[in-house]
């Protein structure tokens, strides 16, 4: 009896990844067919990439602060390495792989194994740490990472690669003719070709919610479960919690790494973006979306990311709209009374939103 | 030798100005158990409210007090409207509400005073002290220095000594006990946060006089670095968050000074991070022992 209902939750699982997915798929492909139809501005399709990369990030944080239950507000970091990784490799590399496409999925891999692995890096010393501390020494890392990123300097000349940090490099060493800026400091990076189109973009949230998906379902994410519900209970039952911590750290980041490189392909880039703003932007996200509910990440991006240009109209009041939109949601999701008056309405469904976060 | 020493007041100075900032936010942490990310911004509304009021011809004197009245009435409003209807939420979700705030407040001052920094006129009109030539104290350094020591020993006061700071110790130790016992919670919140806003108008003016500029982003670094002091010093501890604040303040001048000024954040960051690395509760923060 037991095993046949695991079966069906097992199924009941599969169905709502499937329906998340296909969510995802054919939203893009609406928006797709409604901007080349001329419905939608040209403005609207120029959110679709930066949408992907941001449901990829709000997807990969949910991963820990969702699944996991650890705070993290340096999420914007991890994307900063994979977009600094990624966007150097791409200019790098621009003679030595002409292909494209190939460039741009090794700059992917690249930029994604790089952030995970300063994901794991700075999970190594927070182990020690919990709740609002941990939140705060991920915003430290955070910052400093795009503090060391802004005062990198890289310049390529006839005779190789020079590498400064905190000052520029001395022309006179150089080769003039043949010098080539790539880190710049402060400066924005210029020259990243923008492969990133809507499609590979699509393609890449499609992976990232595959492998999130079967992380969650897998033996680890019923451990990352465990962890965040009680830790010392899943400790007792030899649950090996460093192990589990810096494998999600690790994935989060990996994702988040692969979100910069998106990033990098598309935009102009300067390591500012990617400041705590960025990190609690995402979060934002996250919280909306509802704390480990992978749709709901999902839908929430879409909404939130979308929300400040359907309010271009209102011109200067749009940034304000957006704050008190977002108060309000929050107090109408949180507050008990408004939840009591809510729930009569949406007892069906409420019901049913309690399974899908499990 | 003298420059060292004139290094050294300046980082004190303006570690107090963190340490005054950091105040509100581990004393909201001590008693609300949130992160209170629109303190920061609080900051920026006095700056602005002292700015306004001596364009306007007002007195430096009655311009600080003036925003010291504002931040206080907005801190107890914001707390009231967008805290209090959440208390029993998730502090996750409380956090996020923070941040909603946080934009509006920027935003309104956005709209209020356009995007561009301002110039600010400074509160002081003290005349430097010049001990030798490269020792040069400057008059807002002193005053700062002078006002935030007073500050702090009647706020110590208020909370050891009189009936409402041992109500507010005892809403932060365990707020269902100090309610039975009489307390009014509530009204204990409120006054925290009128507390915590207060600080933040007086450490608004003085740091744009030290920094005399003002924008509607003005407190987002500041509140960020206090916050860091609070953690640094260990959140919901009074005492930690003066000596958090003023070893920021050092740290953040010298790295300036000897190190880079690029990299100053960053090396605040990191001695924060090797900091509660060593000691995971921060410098007086007490540790919790888990139940099972």
């Amino acid at each position: 009896m037991k095993k046949l209902r695991t079966g069906s939750k097992a199924e009941a699982g599969l169905k709502n990844n499937l329906i998340t997915l296909a969510i995802v798929v054919v939203f893009f492909a609406v928006a797709e067919i409604l901007v080349s139809a001329g419905v939608l501005g040209s403005l609207f399709e120029g959110l679709l990439i930066p949408m992907c990369y941001y449901i990829i990030m709000a997807i990969s944080l949910n991963l820990i602060v969702g699944i996991l239950g650890e705070l993290s507000l340096g999420h914007g970091g991890f994307m900063c390495v994979g977009a600094y990784v990624g966007a150097v490799f791409s200019v790098l590399m621009k003679s030595a792989i002409p292909n494209a496409g190939l460039r741009y999925a090794l700059a992917l891999i690249l930029g994604g194994l790089a952030a995970g692995l300063i994901g794991v890096l700075i999970a190594i010393p927070i182990l020690r740490l919990q709740g609002d501390y941990l939140a705060i020494v991920t915003l430290a890392f955070g910052e400093i990472i795009y503090k060391i990123i802004q005062n990198c300097y890289l310049v390529s000349d006839k005779n190789g690669l020079h590498f400064s940090f905190a000052k520029p490099i001395d022309a006179s060493n150089l080769d003039l003719t043949s010098k080539k800026d790539i880190l710049n400091g402060a400066m924005a990076m210029n020259g990243v070709p923008r492969s990133a189109t809507v499609i590979s973009s699509l393609i890449l949230v499609v992976i990232t919610l595959i492998v999130i998906f079967n992380v969650i379902d897998s033996r680890s994410g019923r451990a990352f479960k465990a962890i965040r519900d009680n830790r010392i209970a899943a400790e007792s039952i030899g649950v090996h919690i460093t192990k589990y911590k810096l494998t999600a750290f690790f994935i989060s980041s990996f994702f988040a790494g692969i979100a910069g490189v998106i990033y990098a392909h598309s935009n102009a880039l300067s390591a500012n973006k990617f400041n705590y703003n960025m990190s609690i932007l995402i979060l934002v996200f996250v919280v909306l979306g509802g704390l480990g509910n992978i749709r709901g990440s999902i839908i929430a991006t879409m909404i939130l990311y979308a929300l400040p240009e359907i309010l271009r109209g209102f011109q200067a009041y749009r940034m304000l709209l957006y704050a008190i939109i977002l108060i309000v949601m929050m107090i109408l999701n949180n507050n008990e009374k408004c939840k009591a008056f809510f729930s009569g309405i949406w007892k069906k469904r409420s019901g049913k939103k309690k399974e899908d976060a499990r | 030798m003298s420059s060292f020493l004139s290094y050294f007041i300046s980082g004190i100075s303006l570690g107090m100005i963190y340490a005054l900032i950091a105040l509100g936010y581990t004393m909201v942490y001590g008693i609300a158990k949130m992160l209170n990310f629109a303190h920061g911004d609080i900051i920026m509304i006095g700056g602005f409210t002292v700015y306004t009021a001596m364009a306007s011809g007002i007195s430096p004197f009655f311009a600080v007090l003036l925003s010291i009245i504002v931040c206080t009435v907005l801190g107890v409003v914001i707390e009231k409207v967008a805290y209090k209807p959440l208390r029993g939420a998730s502090s996750l979700a409380v956090l996020i509400t923070a941040i909603g705030v946080s934009y509006l407040l920027e935003n309104l001052a956005l709209l209020m005073f356009g995007s561009d920094a301002k110039q600010f006129t400074s509160v002081v009109s003290m005349k430097p002290v010049t001990i030798n030539e490269n020792l040069v104290i400057s008059g807002e350094t002193i005053v700062t220095i002078i006002v935030t020591v007073i500050i702090m020993i009647a706020l110590s006061f208020f909370v050891n000594r009189t009936k409402p700071g041992r109500a507010m110790q005892a809403v932060s130790e365990d707020k269902g006990a100090a309610q039975l016992m009489g307390i009014n919670v509530n009204r204990t919140i409120s006054m925290t946060f009128a507390i915590g806003s207060a600080l933040a108008a007086v450490a608004a003016a003085f740091l744009c006089s030290a920094y005399p500029q003002i924008s509607p982003y003005t407190g987002v670094m500041p509140g960020i670095k206090a916050f860091v002091a609070a953690v640094l010093g260990g959140i919901g501890s009074i005492p930690g968050a003066m000596i958090g604040g003023i070893l920021l303040g050092v740290i953040e001048i010298f790295s300036k000074a000897y190190i880079s000024t690029q990299l100053s954040d960053a090396i605040v960051f990191a001695v924060l991070i090797a900091i509660l690395v060593i000691k995971p509760t921060g410098i007086l923060g007490r540790k919790i022992n888990e139940k099972v």
